[in-house]
């Protein structure tokens, strides 16, 4: 009976927009209250956290040719995040996910935005990925491991909804 | 003379389209630019898990006796030999992983990896886990031979469909075409020799021992 209710009751929130409607029948039952906002909180995802080395140093680049970019938002409303530190890392040209070379930290610009230059990420382990960490303590933190639609690809968008810690 | 001389090209024919077919996929492998990001045990994982799904083809062939020129007696010591060749492969496939990277091996072996891939090739391990055991049992356990040769049969259909789809999801060393073709020529042959040995023969036996049969 509770979980009728609720999902009856985000079904009437999230009414009218076709948007809303969709993200309550996916994550509705789950989180009621915050699902009539178009920012849900980013999920990690599995195997995001593999081969992390928390504290990646700040780098103005890892390397030339593959440009990994994204956008950092607050949940619920959507603003954007300055100022926040992400961790990039990946199996690249240089070397494996282990590889120290192949780790670094950016900072988001006033926009939120994101970008890094670093070698080709190349298939490792099957797939050709990155992997993306926020970890510093303000908001809950997440790992993504987004998948390159080609391997010749020379660039990756990864985007962040933090939920406060 | 010329029956024998056909049939001796024939052979050769065989013999080379076998070698091509198992050879190129790992040579490609071998020479693939990612080798150069590469440390060695990821190096050998990636060529012993082409070498394995290679002599993957070599069983069935070995098996139903379709290789020319080789004796019953030979083929079923080869088919041995291949067969602990297969797991000797897939143990440096594996431990070669895990050295590279061990949270990935982890993953795929608990079966929470996030690639559709691993969960084929870990389901091929353990059946090929449970050949090995199979085969080393073998006299302890007292299996009549028709139970014995459905185990063996259905364990061997596993590992071949696993293998195969766990590679050709693959994108690694490997290349695409002798990869793909690699990959029909094992489950072509595996099809052909199950239906071979499994249904046809003993459906041909049972009609020649059949009262009126002729």
């Amino acid at each position: 009976m509770q979980i009728t209710t609720h999902s009856r009751r985000s079904l009437l929130l999230g009414a009218g927009a076709a948007a809303g409607v969709l993200a309550v029948g996916s994550t509705g039952l789950m989180r009621p209250a915050s699902a009539s906002t178009g920012f849900e909180p980013t999920q990690t995802m599995r195997g995001g956290s593999n081969n992390y080395r928390p504290g990646a140093p700040f780098v103005e680049r890892l390397g030339e040719g593959f440009w990994m970019s994204g956008a950092v938002r607050r949940a619920g409303d959507g603003a954007p995040l300055a100022g926040v530190r992400i961790q990039i890392w990946a199996a690249t040209t240089l070397g494996g996910e282990r590889e120290p070379a192949n780790h670094g930290s950016v900072l988001t610009a006033e926009d939120g935005s994101y970008r890094l230059e670093m070698p080709q990420i190349v298939p490792n382990f099957g797939q050709p990925h990155a992997h993306l960490a926020y970890d510093d303590g303000a908001f809950q933190t997440v790992f993504l491991r987004p998948v390159m639609p080609s391997a010749s690809d020379t660039s990756l968008s990864a985007d962040f909804v933090l939920a406060p810690a | 003379m010329a029956e024998n001389a056909r049939s001796g090209a024939a052979r050769l024919l065989a013999w080379a389209a076998l070698a091509a077919a198992m050879i190129a996929p790992v040579a490609v492998a071998a020479t693939s630019p990612l080798l150069a990001s590469r440390g060695a045990p990821y190096v050998i994982a990636g060529l012993a898990g082409a070498a394995g799904l290679a002599l993957l083809l070599a069983q069935p062939l070995l098996a139903a006796g379709y290789l020319p020129g080789l004796r019953a007696a030979t083929e079923r010591r080869l088919h041995r030999r291949v067969g602990a060749g297969i797991a000797l492969a897939v143990a440096l496939h594996v431990g070669g992983l895990y050295v590279t990277s061990p949270p990935d091996a982890l993953d795929a072996l608990l079966l929470v990896s996030p690639t559709p891939f691993s969960v084929y090739g870990v389901a091929a391990m353990w059946a090929l886990i449970a050949t090995a055991a199979l085969v080393a049992l073998r006299g302890r356990l007292g299996l009549r031979p028709a139970a014995w040769r459905i185990a063996h049969n259905v364990l061997a259909v596993v590992i071949v469909i696993g293998s195969v789809v766990h590679a050709m999801l693959i994108e690694g060393t490997m290349g695409a075409l002798s990869k793909t073709v690699l990959c029909g020529a094992v489950l072509a042959a595996t099809a052909v020799a199950v239906v071979h040995l499994r249904v046809l023969r003993p459906m041909r036996r049972r009609r020649a021992q059949a009262p009126g049969a002729g």
